[in-house]
Formats: C-alpha cells, structure tokens, sequence
C-alpha cells in the first residue's frame, strides 16, 4: 500500500523479497545497501539469528531520486525462508506494494521453490492480495553454482504470469539492480494507475 | 491490490503534529511519533536530531504486528498497548483506530500513569483526525474515477529510468 504524504511530498512503497531460506534475498539487499550512495539509503536493519539467519525481516530504506516533485522512497524487506518461521512471513506481506521472488538456481532445491512459491500465494492471499495482479518480478539466483537448473525449466516451475526474469549471482550483484529495477518500475506505473 | 492508498494531505498532516507537539509536552515526553501499521513513519516532534526514525517506525510495526499475532493465537483480539521499561528510557506503543500506531519515548522526567493519560486523550483526537483522511481520500478516489487526473497520472517511462540513473 503506497503511502503518499502531500505535507512533504514523498511516496513511500514496500517491497518484499520472498523465497526459500539460503536462496540468497538478504544478499540482494546486502548488495544494494552496498552499492548505493550514503545518501540515498538509511541503516540496514537485519533482525538474525547467531548463525545470520533471518529470523525475523531485513529492512532497507532506500530514497530513488524524485518524480514529478516527490521525493520516491522504497522500503525493502526480506522474509525469514526458512519453513517454520510462516507466522513472521504473513506479517512481512502486510502493506506490500511489491514482491521480488528470489529463487535459487541448484536443481536440490527446486523443490524449496515451488514450495515457497506456493506458500507466497497463499499468504498473499490471506492479506487480500492477487499475485496475478500486482508488481512481481522473479530472479533465478546463484547462476554461478555447479548442478544448475536451466533456465527454461525454472521458467517452466515457477513462472506464475508474464512478470519479468532476471538470471542473477546476488552474491556479485549480477542482476540485482535490474530486479529492483524491474519492481520499482512496476510499483510506480500502478501508482500511475491509481492503485486501487 | 488489496486496499487504497494511504495519502496524507497538507491540512491533516500540520493537525496531526499540532496533537503530536501537544502531547509531547503534556506527557513530558522525549520524542512522540506516529507510524502506520505498515511500517512507514507518518509524523513526529520532540528530541528526533539523533534519532534514526525510519527504523524505528519499520521496527515498531515488526514489534505490534509480532505482538498481534501472539493475540490471536491466544484469543485476545488485540495487545492495545505494549510497553518496554529501559534503565533511562521507556517506550510506550498503543494503537489508534485499527491502522496507526502511536509511540512515546519518555524517561525519568515523566512516569507512566502520566503517559497513559495523555496517550488517551491524544488517541481520540487522532481517530477523529484519520476518519476525516478515509473521507478524504475516498472522495478523492471517486472524483478521479470520474475523470480528475491524478497528480501521477502524468508518470513516464522516463520518468522512471531517471529515477535510476543518479
């Protein structure tokens, strides 16, 4: 749910990256908090275990520049991908303008992809959201890794519609921007529409 | 998608800080400020220099959505205030309406029965505030579905690769 504040003229978004656990969607954001400007980006907020696994959300704000006069602010979050942390991962969806679905490309975990794709769904769903209409890219992660799933298959599994796919090494930043990218752009021309 | 937009308009927005600025000195407060359960910051005042209050609007709505859950597993509809008791500083969190979230930060200077007070009052005159922004931007909703542009109506592609070139 965009947030728009006419007092100081900003739009606020959030996007979510979703997938299953170890696929790699806090390395995306790792990345971009990174790669990005001081400026243009707030604190990385990682809520983890000991052993750096999500447990709760990342959380990234990151300003886009502006359109038309408003200053563009994505809020980017990362859901815990590990099975029983489901409760955490409804929460996350609430609001969401936005879901990137981080994949991961070794034929031993397709099976985790579908899963989770699945579970995307439904607790979409459960917060009266349709993954079939609305922003929704998916990224092919850890291409770089040895027992790969061609493309054309994972296409095969996991694609739900006509969203965007990026293959990607997060890891290296090979794709990342352009998922984002892909997502922001999608966001925005819903706000056009009047996201309702 | 599943629900509006949330839009803040210039006249709700400098009365919601007028309640904000109004409670933070009558509760003797550090900092008061106002988040939607979503996790994005709508207004605050006080001590907020040093403050980092993105996060703490992100982190505040992980802690009420986390706490709303344990409700509903229990079979409370709601926890409608969450309180953290700190060595200097305290935390007071309690819900407006069903979508925002009110948060004082307050320490020794004040106490809690005086929060709690104040929270109320302030609470109400929230509510009465967010009920006009529904109207609001409901009306603004069906006057754009007769035919007034909205202001984002205009959004080009360009528009959008620019916002990635800097």
């Amino acid at each position: 749910m965009t947030f728009i504040n006419y007092a100081s003229r900003e739009i606020n978004c959030k996007i979510v990256y979703y997938g299953p656990g170890l696929g790699g969607k806090t390395t995306n954001i790792q990345y971009i908090y990174d790669t990005t400007n001081t400026e243009s980006k707030g604190k990385l907020i990682s809520l983890a275990t000991e052993t750096d696994r999500t447990l709760f959300f990342d959380f990234l704000p990151l300003d886009l520049g502006t359109i038309r006069g408003f200053k563009t602010r994505f809020h980017l979050y990362t859901v815990p991908g590990q099975v029983f942390y489901d409760a955490s991962r409804k929460l996350i969806l609430k609001g969401v303008d936005g879901v990137v679905f981080v994949a991961d490309s070794q034929e031993e975990r397709m099976d985790a992809n579908i899963e989770s794709i699945y579970n995307l769904r439904l607790n979409l769903k459960e917060n009266g959201f349709e993954i079939t209409s609305m922003p929704y890219v998916l990224q092919f992660n850890k291409r770089d890794l040895p027992n790969l799933v061609s493309v054309e298959d994972m296409e095969k599994e996991l694609r739900l519609k006509d969203e965007p796919a990026f293959e990607a090494v997060a890891i290296k930043g090979i794709g990342v921007m352009e998922t984002l990218k892909a997502v922001a752009k999608q966001v925005i021309m819903e706000l056009k529409r009047g996201g309702k | 998608m599943g629900y509006s937009n949330i839009v803040l308009y210039e006249e709700e927005y400098h009365q919601i800080r007028n309640v904000l600025t109004r409670l933070n000195q009558e509760a003797n407060a550090r900092v008061v400020f106002l988040v939607d359960k979503n996790g994005q910051q709508i207004a605050a005042c006080g001590e907020i220099e040093n403050l980092d209050t993105t996060s703490l609007a992100s982190l505040t709505a992980g802690n009420v959505a986390a706490t709303d859950g344990l409700a509903k597993l229990i079979g409370e509809k709601e926890f409608s205030i969450l309180f953290h008791e700190g060595e200097k500083d305290n935390i007071h969190i309690s819900l407006v309406g069903k979508r925002v979230i009110l948060v004082i930060i307050f320490d020794e200077r004040s106490s809690l029965g005086l929060v709690r007070l104040r929270v109320k009052r302030a609470s109400i005159e929230l509510e009465r505030i967010f009920e006009a922004i529904v109207k609001k931007v409901e009306m603004e909703r069906q006057s754009q579905e007769n035919g007034a542009a909205s202001p984002f109506a205009e959004i080009t592609d360009e528009d959008i690769d620019n916002l990635f070139s800097s």
